[in-house]
């Protein structure tokens, strides 16, 4: 049985995180990269790593916007508003 | 708040969903756009017309797609349109045969001689807290540019591969491609920093 498995070297067990993740490998594929992993700390490790850089990647919070920059969109909103002949929260100036 | 509920306050002229609409997903669209016309000043004219090209399609819009993605697709057709204006374009198709890990890591045969460096159990807390999460964000803008308009679409953003390879009009396979040359490069960035470290 290992014979099946034996041609998977880590150089390029390494490239295949990624579609292994993203359910992208063939049955046989995926039986012999993860018997690759279950042998392999050091590909165990990167596999590892990559889904924990998901995982944090997930977990970025947007950044905040200058109050100048958000100003500007804000513009951008009123004047879609005042097309749209809505009035929004306040009195819409006269005429 | 879902999509349906939040159209529904746009389209009344409510302020406060634009401006959480907009702290939620802007400085993720300039990423993108980046991608697309590094210069700064064009990034965020692109995401300047990209809400723009929203609010006037807005009426119009039937929810197909979620927002975001909708909202990705106008991003992505104005960078692309102010690029073509300034005569960049950004490949997006590897033609090259680069892999995620470098090769002179590996033996002859193919196994590890330079393993990973090991993520103990206190760097895994540390990259999701703050200073590693800016070294992230960091590294991310370091990427080659497909690169970091897909690991920003996929794992940030968090869209699907079908809507990702939608817009940028890439083939799945080339998406992955790109998603875990990006993910392994940033990867990459968090060992250099705890190398750094020792």
């Amino acid at each position: 049985m290992p014979l099946l498995y034996a041609d998977l070297a880590c150089r390029d067990a390494v490239e295949l995180a990624t579609d292994y993740l993203e359910g992208a490998l063939s049955w046989r594929q995926r039986r012999s990269y993860e018997h690759h992993l279950r042998g392999c700390p050091n590909c165990r490790a990167h596999f590892e790593q990559i889904r924990a850089m998901v995982a944090a990647l997930g977990k970025v919070e947007p950044e905040a916007l200058s109050p100048a920059a958000q100003e500007d969109l804000m513009d951008v909103f009123r004047r879609y508003r005042d097309a749209q002949g809505h009035d929004g929260a306040q009195e819409p100036p006269a005429g | 708040m879902d999509d349906t509920q939040l159209i529904a306050r746009l389209r009344s002229g409510d302020e406060q969903a634009f401006a959480d609409l907009v702290a939620a997903n802007h400085a993720a669209m300039v990423r993108v756009a980046r991608a697309f016309v590094p210069a700064r000043g064009l990034a965020e004219e692109v995401v300047q017309e990209t809400w723009v090209g929203m609010l006037r399609g807005l009426d119009r819009f039937e929810g197909r797609s979620s927002l975001k993605t909708w909202l990705y697709a106008i991003l992505v057709n104005q960078a692309r349109s102010i690029a073509s204006r300034e005569r960049r374009t950004v490949p997006f198709d590897h033609t090259d045969d680069a892999r995620a890990e470098d090769p002179a890591r590996f033996a002859p045969d193919g196994s590890w001689a330079q393993p990973p460096v090991p993520f103990t159990e206190e760097v895994e807390e540390r990259l999701v807290a703050a200073p590693m999460l800016a070294h992230l964000t960091a590294a991310l803008d370091e990427l080659p540019p497909a690169q970091r308009v897909v690991v920003t679409l996929r794992d940030i953003e968090q869209l699907t591969s079908d809507e990702v390879c939608a817009m940028l009009q890439i083939t799945p396979g080339n998406q992955r491609v790109l998603l875990h040359r990006g993910r392994a490069g940033l990867r990459r960035s968090i060992e250099a920093l705890l190398e750094g470290e020792d």
